[in-house]
């Protein structure tokens, strides 16, 4: 967080030096942007998802959107020596993509193109989106839990069972179109769905304690 | 304490002037020669590793070192979750990734303040620890039992839950408790609690055998199981089913073992059912339910029966001829029924019937007993007592000013995990009138700058480990704000800690003490491995083989890391 804070204080200074040179592309920028944030572990997507935050930091609305790309997108990590990759999906073959948005808890909107059969916990977890999967995705814990923003989206997907809605029952804000993430697999019905990740964090007040 | 009071400004105020400056270096990629931040976790169960993984991800040169004061990690995970629940321990790969950092240091079959209970485990005192970091988070749990201080309580065939719990899970501390569960026709076994963890006794009690050898149950356990003749459980609660506190998952267990019947509970006052909220109401239909069994009267199957608004009042042993019971075997418990009240209600009426009806819907509803209860006795050879776990403070917690909560069992904190300097008292709070983003900055009295804590022994005994993940990120976001803030830390210089590590730790507190084995995480893979293989071994599918004694685990390691 502090990185990222000091980065975004970083993050002025760059565009007024590209904007005294005219010449500057913006995927120059983007590169620029990419080599000096490399080090840090708070932003490190795929370069294509870089360069919309760079676009998008111009726009107001902030949006970044995941388009496929021939390398397959690679989760973050800890700076380790033998990280294991979760949440591993594949790039969707062009004309296949199915389109999924996650907007998190600041209201940040990432959309994602998804192959057919892919589940959300994976998609969120490749594309380095603030989910966990505590239990692998195995239904047995709540980390993964996602609200679907659109009911009409909520009700296409089939019914959650049993073990899921055990699970769900002890999500923190459970809402009436609440899901667990490793649980809804994309379908073509679900093309364009977007779902909204709840804080991981708790957000007490300071004079919430006993 | 003194070194701690001696705060120095100045010499903070330029040290995180220098680490800002590094931050902004790192940002560059220009190298950095100032040291990097170092935090001290004590305690590798999951409110640990949550915290250092929340909190390496969002500062990447900070190094974490992790005491352990087992040679092995994971606490609960390990030695709480139930051995049918693999799943739940997939949390592990999290911490396994976390683990691989080369900036997080595991420091295993170190014991921090309290001289370790075996005589190759080594011992560091607390004090040294904050002489050598900037920030140390408090997350080693709960390790004693609540007691409910009855009669009869110290009977043989009465057990607390979490000696039972460990003892199944080879924890070394119970690797000798050795029960003897052949007694089970004699008479109902009662669990006293309703939690998560009386469901698991249950269920590992009523478990198939062939079952339980897939799973990582210690083998000492797996015998004794196989011997138990447990016929009967009785589930019995304080409060009412709407106040229990396990959950729906753990309930559904029980419906899933083949052959068990779950005996129907009745509800006593059907009316305001439908306004539960939805979780409860699932649990309670469930509950209600019961499991469909075909009749079989000539072989009753092995059942749970759920009881509710009973306390337990004493345990008796009974001689009886002819004896099948050993001396100073329980035999016998009374209960004595309690009534349903309001806590909020200071006076509560003495006319129990109407309080009951009026609060058995509420979810926060306590129970307490009435001057002269009804009771209730069962004819019993076990009693596992699961009332919850309770945490201590650490041995030197009093000499260095560190308060802790004994009532509660908690460090007493500022709700987001900043441990204060003394017991709060409600009217030394900032109002709260005031909603949190009117003030986002509410600089609380009596912070003690540097100390952090998370998990059980923040919040207390409960919940699961989404909570316990919730609750770390939580405390783990508020050392990352304190350090972007600029916040003090443990206090440096001449007589404050110089942010060592590790390394300063062990000169000054190991010297001498050519025993000490320090278990790195290196040496916990080569002990997991062995586990694995021994596992493996079994012949029965069998996910692993624990070693319940430290000496077995730290003679995996021979003597080459001495």
């Amino acid at each position: 967080m502090s990185t990222q804070r000091i980065f975004a204080s970083v993050l002025p200074r760059l565009r007024v030096a590209s904007s005294k040179n005219a010449t500057t592309s913006l995927t120059q920028q983007a590169q620029q942007l990419r080599c000096y944030s490399r080090p840090t572990a708070t932003l490190r997507p795929s370069g294509p998802a870089r360069s919309s935050v760079l676009s998008s930091a111009a726009a107001s609305a902030p949006r970044r959107v995941c388009v496929p790309t021939t390398s397959s997108a690679q989760p973050r990590t800890l700076s380790t020596s033998a990280s294991l990759f979760h949440g591993h999906v594949d790039t969707p073959k062009p004309g296949e993509e199915l389109w999924v948005t996650f907007i998190d808890k600041e209201g940040v909107e990432t959309k994602i193109a998804v192959c057919k059969g892919d589940n959300l916990l994976d998609i969120a977890q490749a594309h380095d989106l603030e989910m966990e999967g505590a239990c692998g995705g195995s239904c047995a814990c709540s980390t993964c839990h996602v609200i679907v923003e659109d009911p009409d989206y909520y009700d296409k997907m089939p019914e959650p069972d049993d073990d899921e809605n055990d699970m769900l029952d002890l999500a923190f804000g459970l809402t009436e179109t609440s899901r667990l993430g490793c649980q809804v697999i994309m379908t073509p019905e679900l093309d364009g769905l977007r779902v909204k990740l709840p804080s991981m964090t708790r957000n007490l007040q300071s004079s919430d304690f006993n | 304490m003194a070194t701690i009071a001696r705060a120095r400004p100045r010499a903070f105020q330029q040290w995180n002037r220098q680490l800002a400056l590094a931050y902004t270096n790192q940002v560059r990629r220009a190298s950095t020669t100032v040291e990097p931040f170092r935090l001290a976790i004590i305690g590798s169960g999951p409110a640990g590793f949550y915290t250092a993984y929340r909190f390496m991800k969002n500062n990447e040169h900070a190094k974490v070192d992790m005491y352990e004061s087992l040679p092995v990690p994971y606490g609960l995970v390990r030695f709480g979750v139930a051995p049918d629940h693999a799943e739940v321990k997939n949390c592990r790969e999290k911490f396994e990734e976390v683990a691989a950092s080369p900036d997080f240091t595991f420091i295993g079959n170190v014991t921090v303040g309290a001289s370790s209970d075996h005589p190759d485990g080594a011992t560091v005192p607390l004090s040294s620890i904050l002489r050598h970091y900037h920030a140390v988070v408090f997350s080693y749990g709960s390790s004693e039992d609540r007691k409910l201080g009855i009669p009869g309580e110290e009977l043989k065939g009465v057990f607390s839950a979490r000696e039972f719990v460990g003892w199944y899970n080879g924890l070394p501390e119970y690797a000798d408790l050795n029960p003897d569960l052949s007694l089970g026709a004699h008479g109902d076994t009662l669990i006293i609690g309703n939690g998560n963890v009386a469901m698991d006794v249950a269920r590992i009690l009523l478990k198939s055998p062939e079952e339980l050898a897939r799973t990582d149950i210690a083998a000492h356990a797996l015998d004794a199981l196989s011997k138990s003749k447990t016929h009967n459980i009785r589930i019995i609660g304080r409060r009412g089913p709407i106040q229990a506190a396990f959950t729906t998952k753990e309930l559904r267990a029980l419906y899933k073992l083949p052959g068990v019947e779950v005996r129907p509970y009745e509800l006593e006052h059907p009316t305001a059912y439908d306004a539960l909220p939805p979780p409860i109401k699932r649990r309670t239909e469930l509950l209600s339910k019961g499991s469909s069994l075909p009749p079989n009267p000539s072989n009753p199957y092995p059942s749970v029966t759920f009881d509710f608004c009973l306390s337990p009042l004493e345990f008796d042993h009974k001689p009886e001829q002819p004896s099948s019971t050993p001396p100073n075997w329980v035999t016998s418990a009374t209960f004595g029924k309690t009534v349903l009240q309001n806590p909020n209600q200071h006076h509560p009426s003495t006319d129990y019937e109407t309080n009951n009806h009026r609060e058995y819907y509420n979810q926060k509803a306590t129970a307490r007993l009435p001057p002269q209860p009804k009771t209730v006795t069962f004819n019993t050879r076990y009693v596992f007592k699961s009332i919850g776990y309770k945490s201590t403070p650490l041995p030197e917690f009093s000499l260095l000013g560190i308060p802790f909560n004994t009532s509660t069992g908690v460090i007493p904190n500022d709700g987001i995990g900043r441990v204060l300097t003394k017991l709060h008292r409600p009217h030394q709070l900032p109002s709260s009138s005031h909603p949190a983003h009117h003030q986002p900055h509410i600089e609380l009295p009596h912070h003690f700058k540097g100390l952090y804590c998370s998990g059980w022994v923040k919040r207390g005994p409960q919940g699961v480990i989404a909570e316990t993940m919730m609750d770390a990120f939580t405390t783990a976001d508020a050392i990352t704000e304190d350090l972007t803030k600029r916040e003090k830390f443990l206090p440096e210089g001449e007589w404050g800690q110089d942010g060592k590590g590790w390394e300063a730790v062990k000169a000054e507190a190991l010297k001498g003490n050519s025993n000490a084995r320090v278990v790195s995480w290196e040496d916990w893979k080569a002990i997991d491995r062995a586990e694995i293989e021994r596992g493996q071994k079994a012949g029965t599918g069998k996910e692993r083989e624990k070693f319940v004694r430290r000496e077995d685990m730290l003679a995996v390691l021979g003597d080459g890391g001495r």
